[in-house]
């Protein structure tokens, strides 16, 4: 470190915006230099450590799906890493339309479909309001508007208990509680910091003058919104898109609390499936239901593998 | 063009609020006004119902002198150190590895990340079943041949806590590595050609230098992991329902209980003040550093 040339310690760009990997990948491949950089004790050392690291992170996926297509009786034989010798898919129809969820027996596609419903109009609203928040709270400042948003992002860290029986009594008081409507309206709330916060930070990144521009050609709130935001708007809207699919889908606190028994999401109804079996453990079932489960995120993750990690990255570090 | 008008400018910001209306609801509503009620609640006497009579700090007396709080506070403070250090090291290995040019990157940060999109519950599960001693690891073990191989952690009353440390960060390493490689592909080029030319060994320049500088992304990670710790209660409810007996109780699920189970509203709501305020005092100030920090560092 003594080299002066160590010293200049340049900022970070804004991380979300990674290198390109390929564009690394065809210099390393380029340059003589780290051709003969490859296959020696170090590099054998690393792909070690990356290879064992996946195996624990893969040991549980691939134990979940060798499980839910043994039978029972492959099962009672100890050896959760053996592979299945009779395959079957009985699991997985059991799981979907036969175990039990409590005192229903009717599998989790119920669940499914409690999940489609809350999921789909919280996510939509929540991320239409984060838009508006953030667009209203970069270009127009209202007064006294940023000591509201410094209250919201406190919020975002209060631990969900401390609200939660205000909100149940509040809901109550509306008759709200226990239904559709309700839950939806308590996933908006939670989300509301993090949506608000990510499109804030995305808006603050576009260039003023194109607000300004619209301001003189006569442009008013809505119109500027709708006719040249919100078309810009459609990367940070994937993104926030993924965090609240994957959010409001695998909640499990919010919907055993304010669903109601009619609308009990997937998470909650996989966890009584588990919990409740009188008799033998249907592992199987158990775990071509809790695959079931965790089908869209994962599904969601895989097919934008990208996107995620940016949106990881974007919501998280900015702010 | 003509210069806005005063009223102009008045009817904008006008609708500017209207369309804050939901934010403004949410921060005060939601956040001030549920703080305020809990606050409340957690000096009256309230049991199933609220009540308004006012008794001092005797909710939280009680709550101190409940031996399964005291246990849920130690066994978040053990769990909280285990998880936020494990996961942080897991991920900042991940990433230095990942980071080293090497083949398969999409891969292996595909399969590093996947369980982030998994919920608790369902990680739970997974590992309550792996570490089954009937069924899992220890049964496997068993029958290679390794006759009394013990890992029986999960029905073990000293050691189930360890057992939701494994299966969280399992959960969320991933993510660390994700923000901490962002934060290293943000670091320039220049400063490895530098640390090359000196003849300093990589372990060092990773240690002393690229450490340091990644500390906007390290306090993210930070803090998302206190968050995920605060909030931790799918998971022990999916993995243990806080046993075996109450050993792997925490405060989240202490409160659930208290507040439905129970219904002891009073001594939950004194119980949810106490989390709210370690909260901001471990998070306030560490939020407060990281925003001066990114301040200068941007612009």
């Amino acid at each position: 470190m003594s080299h002066p040339s160590a010293r200049p310690v340049p900022q970070p760009p804004p991380p979300a915006t990674p290198r390109p990997a390929d564009s690394r990948f065809a210099a390393a491949l380029a340059g003589p230099r780290r051709k003969q950089a490859y296959f020696t004790p170090a590099r054998i050392g690393i792909y070690l450590f990356l290879v064992t690291a996946a195996m624990f992170f893969l040991v549980p996926l691939y134990v979940m799906l060798v499980t839910s297509v043994k039978p029972m009786a492959e099962i009672r034989l100890g050896n959760i890493f053996a592979p299945p010798m009779a395959p079957t898919l009985a699991p997985w129809h059991n799981a979907w339309q036969a175990a039990c969820t409590g005192l229903e027996c009717e599998g989790i596609r119920g669940g499914f479909w409690n999940s489609v419903k809350i999921t789909v109009p919280s996510v939509a609203l929540s991320i239409a309001l984060g838009a508006v928040n953030g667009y209203a709270l970069s270009f127009w400042r209202p007064r006294g508007a940023n000591a509201l948003f410094a209250v919201l992002m406190i919020g975002a860290f209060i631990p969900g208990q401390v609200m939660l029986y205000p909100l149940v009594r509040a809901l109550a008081a509306v008759e709200l509680y226990s239904s559709l409507p309700g839950i939806v309206l308590v996933h908006i709330v939670f989300g509301m910091p993090m949506m608000t916060l990510l499109f804030r930070n995305y808006y603050a990144s576009l260039p003023q003058e194109l607000f300004k521009a619209a301001r003189i050609d006569g442009g008013g709130f809505w119109r500027i919104f709708f006719e040249l935001m919100l078309p810009m708007s459609t990367p940070v809207i994937v993104v926030a898109m993924i965090m609240q699919v994957t959010n409001i889908w695998n909640d499990f606190l919010l919907g055993l609390v304010f669903a109601g028994s009619d609308n009990l999401p997937m998470t909650v109804q996989l966890n009584n499936i588990i919990n409740t079996t009188t008799g033998e453990r249907l592992y199987n079932v158990n775990m071509a239901a809790t695959i079931l489960t965790s089908l869209v995120p994962l599904a969601l993750y895989f097919f934008s593998g990208r996107w995620f990690v940016r949106g990881i990255a974007n919501g998280a570090v900015k702010g | 063009m003509v210069a806005a008008p005063r009223k102009r400018v008045r009817a904008a910001s006008l609708s500017a609020w209207i369309a804050l209306v939901p934010m403004v609801a949410t921060a005060l509503g939601a956040y001030v006004l549920t703080i305020l009620w809990t606050a409340r609640v957690s000096v009256s006497s309230s049991r199933i119902f609220p009540s308004g009579d006012f008794v001092g700090l005797g909710q939280y007396e009680r709550l101190f002198r409940n031996a399964r709080w005291l246990l849920s506070l130690e066994n978040l403070a053990i769990y909280g150190l285990l998880f936020i250090a494990a996961c942080m090291v897991l991920g900042f290995l991940l990433a230095v590895f990942i980071d080293q040019k090497v083949a398969g990157e999409g891969v292996l940060r595909t399969v590093f990340l996947y369980p982030y999109a998994m919920s608790f519950v369902a990680t739970g599960l997974v590992w309550q079943w792996i570490l089954n001693p009937e069924l899992g690891i220890q049964q496997v073990a068993r029958h290679l041949g390794f006759g009394d191989f013990t890992f029986d952690w999960i029905v073990q009353q000293d050691k189930v806590l360890f057992t939701i440390v494994i299966a969280t960060v399992w959960q969320a390493s991933g993510l660390v590595m994700a923000l901490l490689l962002s934060g290293l592909r943000g670091i320039d080029e220049e400063l490895w050609k530098a640390a090359r030319i000196d003849g300093i060994p990589k372990w060092r320049v990773y240690l002393s230098i690229v450490l340091p500088m990644l500390w906007p992304s390290l306090s993210t990670a930070f803090i998302l992991l206190f968050v995920l710790v605060v909030k931790l209660f799918d998971a022990v409810v999916a993995m243990t329902q806080g046993g075996p007996g109450t050993a792997s109780e925490v405060p989240a699920k202490f409160i659930m209980d208290y507040l439905f189970g129970r219904a002891n509203i009073g001594l939950a709501s004194a119980a949810s003040m106490v989390l709210l305020l370690t909260v901001l005092a471990i998070v306030a100030p560490l939020y407060y550093a990281r925003h001066k920090a990114m301040q200068r560092g941007v612009k």
